[in-house]
């Protein structure tokens, strides 16, 4: 296990390495120039020179790069050209929300996707079946604005139950927790009632019914546990994508995480903070990942003879 | 033989000159909160720094300047200055401060914060947008350049006086010293901020900041100890960020929202205004705006001139402005209307087709011929940007359009022989201040066209550049009028080259409450945006 971490940890800062360049690159080849956009309409072309001078945007691309990674090295991820401060305190300071909310929508997913997959499961080929896999084939497809503003609307404009936007109360995190949660919920729907299937299938369930245990144990102490190897992969993995998916739910509720940072940032072409946001995504999804390896080992002995 | 200005005669005049805006009637009430929302965060407060419409009025409101303008008018009037003299030749300024101003941290505001705070504007380290505005005054070059750090031009020989050398004759000088960049800022609290004055601000204006949450909310409180009595009106405001214009205005329609600073969505607009309670929400104003489409006379075709005054015949800005439900004016020339200067007689090119037919024939391409029309791709600016495609291929002319994000129209417009027409839309022009000169220089003078410059016809006529030189010469105040004739031929004389197709003028729009009290004005300021210090709470 040591091993496997250590390993990790390599490969994450190689990947970040990896991740840096390539986000340079692109920006770099965006024909937007920085200094222009900070500069404004009304300045002198001398202005703008001497914010170019100022920025380091006239040193080789390698060297600005090199400037950058040291920087990193350092925990140093640069300044905002438009907010003129600290990159990774913008981040900081806007990463506990996006967290919160990609906890609360983790925890949205994983319960209503676990809980129509095992219902569908034991269902299989009826009305309820059909029902709940149309519901999560929607659920996967829609788009999340689309979503995010018809629970608003409904929940927030004619019922009045939650807040319309902002944060701060548990109240806040209700609609923007369930529009997260019920796009990913229908992936888990599918997938619980694969494996569900698939483990009901199994010898040991047949053994376990011919016991006379009850359907309701059979399923929560035997059936469910087997099945739920997959899921925690995919919470993993959804840590990584939740990071980039946050944005348009953040934009839509107000709600100030680092993904209403990153589409302001973009916007401005903030060169400084999209690489940060980028970079803390990235190491998300590492993280994401490793976390998966090593906690899917620890439930399933199977995974550790291996 | 100096001429001198006093405080009280200036305003007396201001007042005289302006007519008396229908909210004086009603007395505006003291104290009430009030809450704004705004889409995107706030950049910075810094004021040698911010530079979007968002934060402007905010930095207006916080900090003060020696001049300022008379709230909802383009009228400058003294503020820090208690008094100015201005030579005759229009090289020498010289301001009294008014007594007993204090910053927001506890000390008294001298003659040297002034000093200080253009210097920083100018100081290349500072990185502000805004430094080109003070070139006129003498060492400009010499800070901007780095091989300075103090401006040989500004003078605080005693705690109450400011002296101003020019190089140059500068008539809009009273209207920079009244811009963001002239804020006055105490140096120790630059420097306690460590390179984070933006986030927190000291200043001598209306308002202190209380509360700055990243992503969430700042909260305004009303200075007590501002130096113009009743002023502010509202105790205090609060300004949430993030939030969606859509979610915005449902939040105002249920009384949550006071302003909801980002306007209406276009899709909503019609529905709001038709709405019973419609009318009492919305604020439109009139804005010195200009939209307007390049001609890139560097480019073929539209090197020649009658090819690019087809095209101004061409284009039907009736339709347009109904694409935009109205929420703007068709334009004829490059100043907008409320702009001093603006030739009310001047009928422009008028919209028909035969004629630019005609005339585009005579230019050498009667089957027209393909270009490129680039503009921005957010909401309605593709769409207008495809009127004018529909109104050019009805002369033959097949423009592919090409929507962008804003930063990459702006570097294509930028680069010389890259961009043969561009709509502005969304990134166009609005005045910094009221005067013409502020339409000219870096948008069709010989200065902006330059790569990375903003001139985008990349138009450049040495003997319109000449005119406006001397234009801006004209300091004496009391030639005003005439200055303001004699920019006005300039820019109908500019139309005769056809550089542009003068589009619209945008008309600002923004939500308020009914419980908000004033005039539309002090809501579409035209030189703040928003005049926090001038709205209040009805009771």
């Amino acid at each position: 296990m040591a091993l496997l971490i250590m390993r990790r940890l390599v490969q994450t800062a190689l990947i970040l390495l990896g991740v840096a360049a390539i986000t340079f690159l692109l920006l770099y080849a965006l024909p937007a120039d920085p200094a222009r956009m900070i500069a404004g309409r009304s300045a002198t072309a001398q202005t703008v020179a001497n914010i170019r001078r100022e920025l380091g945007l006239d040193q080789p691309l390698l060297v600005q790069f090199w400037t950058y990674v040291q920087g990193i090295l350092q925990g140093n991820l640069g300044r905002s050209y438009a907010q003129k401060t600290d990159v990774g305190a913008l981040i900081l300071a806007r990463l506990p929300a996006t967290l919160i909310l990609m906890a609360a929508g983790i925890f949205v997913e994983v319960v209503l996707g676990l809980t129509l997959g095992v219902i569908a499961a034991l269902r299989r080929g009826g009305a309820v079946d059909r029902v709940v896999m149309m519901a999560s084939f929607v659920g996967v497809s829609a788009p999340q604005f689309v979503v995010a503003l018809l629970l608003l609307y409904v929940f927030a404009v004619t019922l009045g139950w939650f807040p319309m936007s902002g944060f701060g109360t548990a109240a806040h995190v209700v609609l923007p927790a369930a529009t997260l949660g019920i796009l990913g919920a229908g992936w888990y729907a599918r997938m619980v009632r694969s494996a569900m299937i698939d483990v009901l299938n199994q010898d040991y369930v047949r053994t376990a019914r011919a016991k006379g245990l009850s359907s309701a144990r059979i399923v929560l102490r035997h059936a469910l546990p087997n099945a739920l190897l997959p899921i925690i992969a995919m919470i993993g993995i959804d840590i990584g994508q939740f990071m980039g998916g946050v944005v348009v739910v953040e934009a839509v509720y107000g709600w100030p995480g680092i993904g209403q940072l990153a589409w302001q940032a973009i916007q401005q072409v903030d060169i400084p903070i999209i690489m940060g946001v980028t970079l803390v995504s990235a190491l998300a999804i590492v993280l994401g990942n490793l976390l998966a390896d090593i906690i899917a080992p620890l439930l399933d002995p199977r995974i550790r003879a291996r | 033989m100096l001429k001198r200005w006093l405080r009280n005669t200036t305003m007396a005049t201001a007042l005289l000159i302006t007519p008396l805006p229908a909210w004086a009637q009603e007395t505006p009430q003291q104290g009430g909160d009030v809450l704004i929302t705004y889409k995107d965060d706030i950049a910075t407060l810094d004021p040698a720094v911010g530079y979007d419409w968002v934060n402007w009025s905010m930095i207006k409101s916080l900090y003060s300047r020696l001049m300022d303008y008379t709230p909802g008018t383009p009228d400058l009037i003294p503020s820090l200055a208690e008094t100015f003299d201005v030579s005759k030749d229009g090289l020498t300024y010289t301001f009294k401060l008014r007594k007993g101003v204090k910053f927001t941290n506890g000390r008294e505001l001298v003659a040297s914060d002034v000093k200080y705070s253009i210097e920083r504007a100018v100081n290349p380290k500072t990185q502000g947008p805004g430094a080109g505005f003070f070139s006129a005054i003498k060492g400009y070059e010499d800070v901007s350049g780095g091989k300075a750090t103090t401006l040989e031009g500004i003078e605080a020989p005693d705690a109450a006086t400011v002296i101003f050398h020019l190089s140059r004759a500068d008539a809009t000088f009273l209207h920079v010293l009244a811009i963001n960049f002239a804020s006055v800022v105490p140096q120790e609290a630059v420097e306690a901020a460590g390179g984070d004055f933006g986030k927190k601000p000291v200043g001598s204006g209306t308002f202190v900041l209380k509360e700055w949450t990243i992503g969430q909310r700042l909260v305004f409180e009303r200075n007590p100890d501002y130096f113009v009595k009743d002023m502010p009106h509202i105790n205090k405001f609060t300004v949430e960020v993030g939030q969606e214009p859509l979610v915005a205005l449902l939040r105002l329609q249920k009384g949550e929202v006071d302003i909801a600073g980002d306007g209406i969505p276009p899709a909503k607009f019609l529905e709001i205004k038709n709405s019973p309670a419609g009318a009492g929400m919305i604020v439109d104003g009139e804005q010195l705006h200009t939209g307007y489409v390049s001609l890139n006379t560097r480019i073929k075709p539209f090197d020649n001139v009658k090819v690019r005054q087809a095209v101004n015949m061409a284009v039907n800005k009736e339709r347009i402005t109904r694409i935009l439900n109205g929420r703007a004016t068709p334009a004829n020339q490059p100043l907008p209307p409320a702009m001093p200067g603006y030739d009310k007689s001047y009928t422009g090119y008028a919209y028909d087709v035969a004629k630019a037919k005609a005339l585009l024939a005579e230019a050498g391409f009667p089957d027209g011929f393909q270009t490129v029309l680039y503009s921005t791709n957010t909401d309605p600016q593709p769409r207008v940007a495809q009127a004018i495609q529909q109104d050019l291929a009805a002369i033959g002319v097949k423009a592919e359009v090409r929507a962008l994000a804003q930063s990459n129209v702006i570097a294509a417009g930028g680069t010389e022989g890259e961009a043969p027409m561009i709509w502005s839309g969304g990134m166009a022009w609005i005045a910094d201040f009221p005067d013409p000169s502020n339409f000219y220089g870096p948008i069709l003078g010989c200065s902006g066209a330059v790569s990375g410059g903003w001139n985008w016809s990349w138009y450049c006529n040495a003997d319109l550049d000449k005119r406006a030189t001397a234009a801006d010469s004209m300091s004496d105040p009391a030639k005003a009028t005439e200055r303001a004739a004699v920019w006005g031929k300039i820019f109908t004389d500019i139309m005769a080259d056809a550089p542009w197709i003068p589009v619209i003028n945008e008309r600002r729009v923004v939500a308020k409450s009914p419980r908000m009290g004033g005039s539309d004005k002090i809501y579409v300021d035209p030189t703040r945006v928003i005049n926090y210090d001038a709205i209040y709470v009805k009771q």
